[in-house]
């Protein structure tokens, strides 16, 4: 195989984009050895605490049940901020339009990007638009970037989950992925499931009251919730180790997964995430999380069980073991 | 709770293990149950089956992947097509990531080949009525479950009237394989976990000749966990009482006389032919090609193309691992050279190899 070209998988989200970080961009931009990713980096500005992150969208299609791109890039780049426990206070926006684009599509996405703004609490304050000749973009592509304040002193980032941490999530899980693939031209399933996208920093408020009990937060994105528990696990050194019983999913999701022969665990999420709590918390988080409409459905669905090794491993439904891995590349539909 | 939820109930699975578990206790020897379907595959390592067997059965997977079973030739052939201006390669997705001699249609696509992955052929065949100015190709693979969806696309075609639709055809079937496995005497095989989706079309009668001629116990299988562990616990049962006769686990779907109706459409749209097998090799009469009345759909007499030099990888043990004589694990390649990213072998390509599963689930 020619390892010479970036293919699509470089940016599922899965171990092919790790390796194309860890091998050639952060080695090239950074001089500081970066332990692992998080979603934000945190700034210390003249004595100020600062949460700083950036994220590109290039969703297809850009219409899809439960939302569009503008939206999407909205809650993506506050959701970053929020899973280092900082508070989302202003975005940028950067367009990159193609020739022909239509004005009216525009005009949607730029009103559901303003209710998002709106919702989450946070001002667009600075922006940019480039439009590249037909064919050479696609339709709409959409960088937003984004500061919040870093409020507390606590350590919340993906090295901190220690043994006998409880692991919850928000809700039903890969409801964006399977929305979006619904959607996409070709594949007329009328599976009913909506998007998630979601802003996320109100609950996260919520959750910071657990102060130090509190030691990861992060949300499931490209990849979906194996490949970020994977991430976790390998940053903090642990195994974890989940209850496929208790994970919570659609059974639209399910529905649709099962035809294509995907797998829920690797489907992306917009409005998810996953919180570590140390075990004496847990219920009282699990608390939090269900008083907030973002959060009803929310569930324990494993714990981080041992010190060593970076593993994610699962007891299946039927009381079987099996190990978790990444996503490998993109996740493609069987043959049969 | 749901349909599917009852076949993955908790108690009920322990119940069978357990079950088994009695049945073979204090054996000297291992029973080997070898599965050659892809989804039993994946299923027995989602569900982390073999953690419930006793190590008195062991279950071995067989050459059950229809992307794994596909030569070099065939991936260095639509490697060759991919690469033609006016040529529009539909494919299941699966299919992009297989590495043929010196490349892949995944970097093909990256160097802009014009690659679309379908969910069905019929996709394929709207695709060429929408690009009257194109050629396209649609990739034929896998096993009598899929060959009749290949031939309706076919049929479609032509009853629209299409001249810019093919088909690669590299279709397998399922008995001779087996056959070649069960003469194998390096090979210990004490029954077969019978395809599900693969015997609800070509039915249980075809196992049969199986049973007479190997004595080797036959059971039809679903792929839910509790149709697996029943599924074994039959071939237990037979394996202990000296039987080999065909059995039907998965009865809410398989009959003994299969489909009749996508039976007769493969024996029209499609011919035998003696096929190469990924590490196996050419095996009398164990594939289809498209037939003559049909040759105008086929891709390989259609659209004559300049297909590389084959290559071979060095030290890949697909072949060894597809007759199920090596597992994953012991394969040097496994989890070092060979990985889902970049992958050596078949094996590790599809969602349903065996590599692939042993590496996502087994590790």
């Amino acid at each position: 195989m020619n390892n010479d070209l970036i293919l699509l998988g470089h940016g599922s989200g899965g171990r092919l984009s790790h390796q194309l970080l860890d091998d050639l961009i952060i080695p090239q931009l950074s001089s500081v050895p970066v332990k692992g990713q998080n979603d934000a980096a945190l700034l210390n500005i003249g004595g100020v605490k600062l949460a700083f992150s950036t994220d590109s969208y290039v969703v297809d299609p850009i219409f899809f049940p439960g939302g569009n791109i503008g939206d999407l890039a909205i809650n993506g780049t506050v959701n970053d901020l929020a899973m280092m426990g900082a508070r989302p206070l202003c975005l940028s926006v950067g367009f990159i339009l193609e020739e022909g684009f239509s004005k009216e599509e525009l005009s949607r996405i730029l009103a559901s990007m303003r209710q998002a703004a709106d919702a989450a609490g946070v001002a667009i304050v600075t922006g940019d638009t480039k439009v590249v000749p037909k064919g050479k973009g696609d339709r709409i592509f959409i960088n937003t970037s984004g500061i919040g304040a870093l409020e507390h002193n606590l350590q919340i980032d993906g090295a901190s989950a220690r043994v006998g941490d409880k692991i919850i999530v928000n809700g039903c899980i890969g409801d964006h992925g399977i929305a979006v693939l619904s959607a996409r031209e070709g594949l007329e399933i009328d599976s009913g499931i909506k998007s998630d996208s979601a802003p996320l920093n109100g609950l996260v408020t919520g959750l910071l009251t657990l102060g130090p009990a509190l030691h990861v937060l992060r949300d499931p994105t490209r990849g979906g919730v194996a490949t970020t528990l994977k991430e976790i696990a390998l940053q903090s050194g642990v195994t974890v180790t989940l209850n496929e019983e208790s994970l919570p999913i659609n059974p639209g999701v399910k529905g649709v997964c099962s035809i294509l022969g995907l797998d829920p665990l690797y489907v992306a999420n917009e409005g998810k995430l996953l919180a570590m709590v140390a075990p004496e918390r847990a219920d009282e988080a699990l608390e939090i999380m269900r008083r907030h409409p973002l959060g009803r459905d929310a569930a324990v669905i494993g714990e981080v069980t041992e010190t060593s090794a970076g593993k994610v491993q699962m007891e299946t439904l039927v009381g079987g073991m099996r190990g978790v891995e990444m996503l490998a590349g993109e996740q493609l539909p069987r043959i049969c | 709770m749901n349909y599917s939820d009852v076949f993955r109930d908790k108690e009920l699975v322990q119940g069978l293990a357990k079950r088994i578990a009695e049945l073979t206790r204090g054996r000297t020897e291992p029973l080997v149950f070898m599965e050659v379907c892809g989804t039993h595959t994946n299923a027995i390592y989602q569900f982390g089956l073999r953690s419930l067997l006793p190590p008195e059965v062991r279950l071995i997977s067989g050459p059950g992947c229809p992307v794994c079973v596909t030569p070099n030739s065939y991936l260095d052939c639509a490697v060759a097509l991919c690469r033609l201006p006016d040529v529009i390669i539909a494919s299941f997705g699966d299919m992009l990531r297989v590495p043929g001699s010196s490349s892949s249609l995944m970097e093909e696509r990256a160097k802009g080949a014009d690659i679309r992955v379908v969910y069905s052929p019929l996709d394929a065949v709207q695709l060429a009525a929408k690009n009257p100015d194109k050629r396209v190709v649609f990739l034929g693979v896998g096993f009598e479950t899929t060959a009749p969806t290949i031939a309706g696309s076919i049929l479609a075609a032509k009853a629209q009237g299409l001249s810019n639709y093919f088909v690669l055809a590299s279709h397998k079937t399922m008995p001779q394989p087996m056959a070649i496995l069960s003469a194998d005497p390096e090979l210990q095989v004490d029954g077969y976990i019978c395809p599900a989706h693969v015997s609800a079309i070509i039915g249980a009668d075809a196992y049969r000749f199986l049973c007479e001629e190997y004595k080797v116990p036959c059971v039809v299988t679903g792929f839910e966990p509790t149709d697996v562990l029943q599924g074994v616990e039959m071939l237990v049962r037979q394996a202990i009482a000296g039987e080999s006769k065909v059995e039907i686990q998965y009865s809410r779907v398989v009959r003994w006389e299969g489909n009749a109706k996508a039976q007769a459409m493969l024996a029209d749209v499609f011919t035998p032919f003696d096929a190469p097998w990924r590490g196996i090799g050419v095996l009398p009469g164990s594939g289809l090609r498209i037939a003559d009345k049909y040759a105008e759909f086929d891709a390989e007499l259609a659209i004559p193309v300049q297909v590389e030099e084959l290559k071979e990888h060095k030290g890949c043990l697909c072949g060894e691992i597809l007759k199920g004589k090596v597992a994953p694990f012991d394969c040097p390649l496994f989890g070092g050279k060979c990985t889902p990213e970049s992958p050596v072998g078949a094996c590790m390509v599809s969602s349903e190899g065996t590599c692939a599963a042993a590496y996502k689930y087994g590790r």
